[in-house]
Formats: structure tokens, C-alpha cells, sequence
């Protein structure tokens, strides 16, 4: 089957690439999970959008969420750091823990658990400020008044998110001025700054040209090194580019999650083959 | 060659004499307005520019009476002259001035803002981002719509009885509340009567409902994808409202709060029913210049509770006596409350427009 050959041979040129980058780093042999997640329904009012989904994100790796429109895949980002509770009448049931701790226990606050489950968004969303305010702003509302550690931030942030070159002259300047693929390594860079573990992308190149996909993908990478990255999108050879798991949402239920390898080359179930094959979607 | 239809057909032209005739309608209803308004400027203009001729009579009497050089000294030219601004109203028309109303209006201004505004936004920001939809919010969001229609004497009934008597709970006299500030005392007379700070109220509850509504509106606009992004980094409610929402709403809400305290300028109704309608020579805590302030700072805490006039009252005062010349007094008197409301107006335009440049998404 062609698509399937092209999938492979998509692994294949990503495992060369990634053997070059593990060479520097200590391969390690078990997973460590980051995120449990347990049963998890979710309803918008008396609409069920997600059914009994049941999955670990291990650390340091990028899991890829893929599904036709409409799946549930969004939603289940966002229940990861729980953005839901924002949109009234949602409700959920089943157990997410972040390293161990329930994230739904009362106890938990929700703006510490946003600060270490970090968002970006599809649609790009630099605020109207400066490019340094926009990626100091979780520094500052967390309590960081120290200009010189801002600064620091700032500067580290915007160069992990390969930022930094671009913009260092001009971080004064309005954030609304730079272009498409910058305001979203900006939005990166800004999620970066308040140091999470956990990096959510819903759909995060979507809206943009090839190149500055290309240039997201290869951030993305690089990132994985120190955060775990969860990502949602609906290019297929995204997922298989730039993830190492990835799960096959489908209305509502999550139907397979396998290491990417796994379940591009050989799925286990029909849904997601028909899927991956562009029988439907 | 074959022509499958005629390029010209005759039941066309009637059609387009239809639309010519509604292009015509709608010009016209454009200048209507236009033309009647610049009439009207005109004629104020034109009266606050010259005193009225003096009938044969008036002249006699002006004859008998011989004013002398240096009483005429003290009469204005014209209605609206520099005089005009620096004095107060009078007997004598040519000596008549708004002095006393400019200042009323200004701490009418000062007062009405003060409270308008964190009670206006205050409102505007619960409604928009803290109430949870439901039949309640409904009820409110109708009767504020409900409350901007309501007619400003009703307002003025209102607030004689909550500001200006207090429901008369405290007696016929009144009382009188000390605090010792440590460097001037604060009296406040309890209750209000009529005073600058029951007029500000007053005034402040006329616009209320068009503040709240508009800063609405400016709250609405601002995109929920902003809102998302700051919760997103670790925001709370407060913090996301206070650095990200309010500050791009700003131009909408000042714009609305600008364009009320300009209606706030203009009302004349609820401040009669207040009882403000009075002849007054002295402005409110006895401020009537900046070099004022520095001489007697203390009259900076008198002056809310000092009694007072305003320009829409003192217009009114001068149209309802019977005398011609006050009447081009009166003209005057419009043409300086045109002056600083076209000002308010002017200064809400550019806001709006500085901040558009700004921020666009």
C-alpha cells in the first residue's frame, strides 16, 4: 500500500535525524509517565464529548493526538490543564494526575497547575503589547518583579523558541507586527517563560505557511529534550514527522495509541487504518 | 448575426427613476439636519455677538438716567467677551457673566467622573466577565437598557429626595460631620442639600446605565482567544481582567464614559428639580481662579458641599427673564456650553482614535 510506504519512509528519515540528536543525550529505555490519565468522560451540558478515555503521556516526548474533526481531540487536550473549566456548563468525570496528583482534586489550584501545564494555541494570540511584555507576562502576574531576571526569562524563552535572533533588536516593538510564524514561536516563547513541564498544542502550525510549519516541527523537536509535548493536529504526516506516540481519536473515543513507529505502519484496528489510509477524515 | 434581446427596454427607465428619486429622499433627509442645525448655530452665534438694538424707549430711559463714563467702563460690548467668562451674573446684563456656572460645571465634571467611572466599569466588568448567564443577568441587562430611557427629571426627584433630603432622616436641620484631616477639617453636612456633591450624584445616576452599557460593549470586543491566552499562562480572573481585558477595552469604555459626561454637561432638568436654579454670585468653596487654590487649599474640601450653578442652569435662568438683552446673554451662554461639550466630543474622537491604531487584532 503506497500511503503506508510513504509513512515508512518518513520513519525512516526521522530516525536518522533523531539518531544524530540522541547521540548527545542518555537514551533512556523505560518511559516515565507524565501524565495518567483514567476513565475520563467529559460532557458539554447534556452532550457527552468524550467516552471513558484511558491513556498515559510519557515525559520527554512528544505524543501526538490525530482524528477527524469533531473527535474529541481538543477537548481532551484541554482537559489536560484543565482550560475546560472556563466554558460553563462542562462537566467530567475519571481521574487525570499530573505526576501522581489528581488535577480535578478540590485541593488543586488551577493557576499552579496551568503554570506547570503550559498552551499554545491554534490561532496565534500575542497580546497587544511589546515582544518582551508578551513573553514576560507569566513571570510578572506569577510575582517576578526583578527586571535583570526578567530579562533573563525573556532571553532564554525567546531563544528556545528559536525566537531570539529575530527579535532581539526590537523587543520593544509590537508583537502584533511580527508575522504569522513568529507570533507563534512568540506564543511558544511565552508559554516557555513561566517554566512548564508540560507543553499542550492544539493544532499550533495550522494557520501557517510550509516554511514556518517546518520551522515549528523542528522547534518542537528540539523542545522534547526538556519538556513533554503534547500536540493535536490534523496532518497526519505532522504526527508521524514530529511525534513518538500517537493516539487515534475518533467521535469521542480514543481508539489507539501506539508508539508513532506502530501505529502508522501497522495499526491495530480498522478505524485507525482506514484513517491514516484517507479512507475517510 | 442574431440579437437574442434588446439592449434597451423602455420599463427600465421608470425603475430607474425610482432609485433616482430615493438617492434624492435620502440627500435631502441628510441636509434637513444639517441645514437647520447650522440655522440655529447662526442665529445663537449671531445674537451672542451683539447686544439687541435698543428701542426708542430704553434709549430715553438711558438718557434720563446718564450713566457715566466709568459705569460704562464696566459694561461689555457684546454678550460674549472675555468679561462674559470672568463675572458674575447680575441685574445689570452688560455686567453679566458665567463665572460662577463655568466653575459649577467643572466640579460637576470633577464630581460626576469620580464616581461615574469605578461604579460604571465596576458594574460593566461583572456583568461581562464574572456573572454566570442566567435569568438574572437577563433582568439586570433590561432594566439598565430600561434605566437609560428613563426621562432626567425623573433622575432629578430622585436624587432631591436620596441626596438633597436624605429621606429626611436626619431631622430639619441636619447634621454636620467633623474630621479632623490634620491639616484642615472636612465638615459634611448631612444631608446633602443642594450642593455640588448632590448634583454630581444625581448627574452620576443619569448616566450610569449608558456608561455600564457602553463599557459593555467595549468588554464584549475584546477577543476571547486574549482571555484564553492569559488564563493559559497562569492568570487568575483578576489579574487577566486587570492587564489584559481592561486595557484593550480602555478606548471603548472611555469613549462612552466621555461621551455621558458630555450628556452629563448638557442636563439641565434633574439639577432644576435639585433645586440649583438660584441667582449665585460666588463660585463653589469660593474657588473661582487657580491662584484661588493655592490661597485658601481648604476650599478645595468646601466646594462639594458648597451650593452651586452650572452652564445649562444659568442659560436657563437668563432665557426665562424678560428683558431682551438676556436673552443674548443667554446665546452667549450656549455658544461657551457648545465650546466645551464640542471639546469633550473632540477629545473622545481622538482617544478612540489613538487607541484603534494601537490595537488591532
Amino acid at each position: 500500500m503506497t500511503i503506508m510506504q510513504s509513512f515508512s519512509e518518513l520513519m525512516h528519515q526521522r530516525q536518522q535525524r533523531e539518531t544524530v540528536k540522541r547521540s548527545r543525550l542518555v537514551e533512556t529505555e523505560t518511559e516515565v509517565s507524565k501524565l495518567d490519565v483514567n476513565n475520563l468522560n467529559f460532557f458539554y451540558g447534556e452532550k457527552q464529548a468524550l467516552f471513558d478515555v484511558s491513556m498515559t503521556v510519557p515525559e520527554r516526548s512528544v505524543t501526538a493526538f490525530i482524528g477527524p474533526s469533531g473527535c474529541g481531540k481538543s477537548t481532551f487536550l484541554r482537559t489536560l490543564n484543565r482550560m475546560n473549566d472556563i466554558i460553563e456548563g462542562t462537566r467530567l468525570t475519571g481521574k487525570v494526575t499530573l505526576e501522581g496528583q489528581d488535577i480535578y482534586a478540590p485541593e488543586v489550584d488551577v493557576v499552579a497547575l496551568r503554570k506547570r501545564v503550559g498552551m499554545v494555541f491554534q490561532k496565534s494570540t500575542p497580546f497587544p503589547k511589546s515582544i518582551f511584555d508578551n513573553v514576560a507576562y507569566g513571570p510578572k502576574i506569577a510575582g517576578q518583579r526583578n527586571q535583570k531576571e526578567l530579562q533573563g526569562i525573556v532571553e532564554q524563552s525567546l531563544k528556545r523558541a528559536a525566537l531570539w535572533d529575530e527579535v532581539k533588536d526590537r523587543m520593544q516593538d509590537s508583537a502584533l507586527a511580527l508575522s504569522g510564524g513568529q507570533q507563534q514561536r512568540l506564543c511558544i516563547a511565552r508559554a516557555l517563560a513561566t517554566n512548564p513541564d508540560v507543553l499542550l498544542m492544539d493544532e499550533p502550525a495550522s494557520a501557517l505557511d510550509p516554511a514556518s510549519t517546518a520551522r515549528i516541527e523542528d522547534l518542537i523537536f528540539e523542545l522534547k529534550q526538556n519538556y513533554t509535548i503534547v500536540i493535536v493536529t490534523h496532518n497526519m504526516q505532522q504526527a508521524a514527522r514530529i511525534s513518538d506516540w500517537t493516539a487515534f481519536f475518533f467521535q469521542g473515543y480514543l481508539i489507539e495509541k501506539d508508539r508513532t513507529q506502530k501505529l502508522f505502519t501497522t495499526p491495530k484496528k480498522k478505524q485507525t487504518e482506514d484513517y491514516i489510509t484517507g479512507r475517510f477524515g | 448575426m442574431s440579437v437574442s434581446g434588446s439592449l434597451r427596454e423602455p420599463a427600465l427607465a421608470k425603475r430607474h427613476r425610482i432609485g433616482q428619486l430615493f438617492e434624492w429622499a435620502c440627500c435631502g433627509s441628510t441636509w434637513f439636519g444639517m441645514v437647520v442645525l447650522s440655522l440655529l448655530l447662526l442665529s445663537i452665534g449671531w445674537k451672542a455677538m451683539a447686544w439687541p438694538i435698543p428701542d426708542a424707549d430704553a434709549v430715553d430711559r438711558a438718557a434720563a438716567t446718564k450713566t457715566d463714563a466709568k459705569a460704562n467702563a464696566l459694561l461689555s460690548p457684546r454678550p460674549l467677551s472675555t468679561r462674559f467668562l470672568t463675572s458674575y451674573d447680575s441685574r445689570v446684563p452688560q455686567k453679566a457673566g458665567i463665572k460662577a456656572a463655568l466653575w459649577g460645571s467643572l466640579w460637576l465634571l470633577v464630581f460626576v467622573t469620580i464616581t461615574t467611572v469605578p461604579v460604571g466599569v465596576g458594574a460593566a466588568v461583572y456583568l461581562e466577565e464574572y456573572s454566570n448567564e442566567g435569568r438574572w443577568k437577563r433582568i439586570i441587562q433590561v432594566n439598565l437598557s430600561n434605566l437609560a430611557g428613563v426621562p432626567s427629571i425623573v433622575y432629578g426627584i430622585l436624587g432631591l429626595t436620596v441626596f438633597v433630603r436624605m429621606f429626611g432622616l436626619f431631622g430639619h436641620d441636619g447634621k454636620v460631620l467633623d474630621f479632623n484631616l490634620g491639616f484642615a477639617m472636612l465638615s459634611i453636612p448631612l444631608p446633602f442639600e443642594r450642593s455640588v456633591i448632590s448634583g454630581a450624584l444625581t448627574l452620576s445616576l443619569l448616566v450610569l446605565p449608558t456608561v455600564i452599557v457602553a463599557a459593555q460593549e467595549a468588554l464584549r470586543a475584546v477577543p476571547s482567544s486574549i482571555r484564553t491566552a492569559s488564563y493559559a499562562l497562569g492568570a487568575t480572573q483578576w489579574q487577566t481582567i486587570r492587564h489584559q481585558v481592561l486595557p484593550a477595552a480602555m478606548p471603548g469604555i472611555m469613549t462612552g464614559v466621555i461621551l455621558s459626561l458630555s450628556r452629563a454637561m448638557g442636563e439641565t432638568a434633574p439639577l432644576i428639580m435639585i433645586g440649583a436654579l438660584t441667582y449665585l454670585a460666588k463660585c463653589p468653596g469660593k474657588i473661582d481662579s487657580l491662584s484661588a487654590v493655592w490661597q485658601h487649599p481648604t476650599g478645595l474640601l468646601e466646594a462639594p458641599f458648597d451650593v452651586f450653578t452650572s452652564l445649562p442652569i444659568q442659560i436657563f435662568n437668563w432665557v426665562s427673564r424678560a428683558q431682551p438683552e438676556y436673552d443674548h446673554l443667554a446665546a452667549a451662554g450656549i455658544m461657551v456650553l457648545l465650546v466645551v461639550l464640542m471639546m469633550m466630543n473632540t477629545a473622545a474622537i481622538l482617544i478612540r482614535n489613538r487607541f484603534q491604531r494601537r490595537t488591532q487584532w
